[in-house]
């Protein structure tokens, strides 16, 4: 079973490197992009078992480790297929 | 007074930190993070800067999480001491021993020199060899020290006077010119600036070193 965690800053805490990228987007000719707010991809190959449990086991991931929810928040993907 | 400095894969200042320990007077013993406890009477924890474990993840993020950590937290839950420099800072706040985060510099681009500084109030151990207000320089070595907090929180650390260090010329980004700031009871400090770094003669500045000698004599006088 396949689980996927995005953790992005959470709104309002200034994203230096989004930015960077966004300035650069400009730069290259692409108009309009207002805002890039750039963050992680952790993907998670778990055993197989029940998804409800797996998320379960995810949140608590996130929350002691994978994301530091003082700035960022979290978003848990399981693939059940 | 007895200092444990703490070593994880990819510190590289535990020993500057040891040194300028010894040299202001401390016994020191050096800890591996799968250590699981400290050695017996430690007064005060160092938390070494570096690139622990690689700044995979988040700087100090997996540090954090280490064994030792476990230790460290319940040190300072029975009112031990524990400096947190650079790394060791990033560390503090990834433990929540100290509130709010550190993230990439404001201009994205990893910084290495000496900065102009305040001590911001010389009412914890770690500051009480400097005037309030004294103007001091010291190295600063990081990507990521743009120090961060909620207003709540900030609102705290500005009110108690917990911030102990300001940059003058802030060159990270970092809210309110945060360089260094203290827990509620005053006996965890962590913060971006290298004291082992500006601690002898040979170094060039010697800033840092009444740093280690206020605490050592502080903690002497005084322990926990």
């Amino acid at each position: 079973m396949k689980a996927r965690v995005e953790v992005m800053l959470k709104d309002g805490v200034l994203d230096p490197q989004g930015e960077a990228v966004r300035h650069a987007l400009g730069a290259m000719g692409f108009a309009g992009v207002d805002g890039v707010r750039q963050g992680k991809l952790i993907e998670l190959d778990l055993a197989d078992g029940d998804p409800a449990a797996a998320e379960a086991q995810i949140r608590e991931m996130c929350e002691k480790l994978l994301a530091n929810t003082v700035i960022e928040s979290y978003r848990i993907l399981v693939d059940a297929g | 007074m007895k200092a444990a400095v703490v070593v994880f894969p990819g510190s590289n200042c535990d020993r500057d930190l040891a040194t300028a320990l010894r040299v202001a007077g401390a016994e020191v013993a050096m800890v591996w993070h799968k250590d699981t406890a400290l050695p017996a009477g430690t007064d005060l924890v160092g938390l070494p800067g570096g690139f622990s474990f690689g700044d995979y993840l988040r700087c100090g993020a997996i540090a954090a999480r280490a064994p030792i950590c476990a230790a460290v937290a319940e040190h300072a839950a029975r009112g031990g001491y524990v400096l947190g420099i650079c790394n060791g800072f990033q560390v503090l706040t990834e433990t929540g021993l100290l509130p709010g985060a550190l993230m990439r510099n404001r201009a994205l681009k990893y910084i290495c020199r000496t900065v102009p500084l305040t001590v911001a109030t010389a009412d914890s151990a770690f500051t009480a060899g400097y005037a309030s207000g004294a103007r001091i320089a010291l190295p600063i070595a990081h990507h990521d020290g743009s120090y961060a907090a909620d207003p709540d929180t900030l609102a705290r650390l500005t009110g108690e006077g917990r911030v102990a260090f300001a940059y003058d010329d802030n060159p990270n980004g970092s809210v309110a010119d945060i360089a260094g700031i203290l827990s509620d009871n005053r006996r965890v400090l962590g913060m971006m600036p290298h004291p082992e770094r500006a601690a002898d003669p040979a170094h060039g500045n010697t800033d840092g070193a009444r740093l280690f000698a206020g605490l050592v004599e502080t903690l002497a006088a005084a322990p926990a």
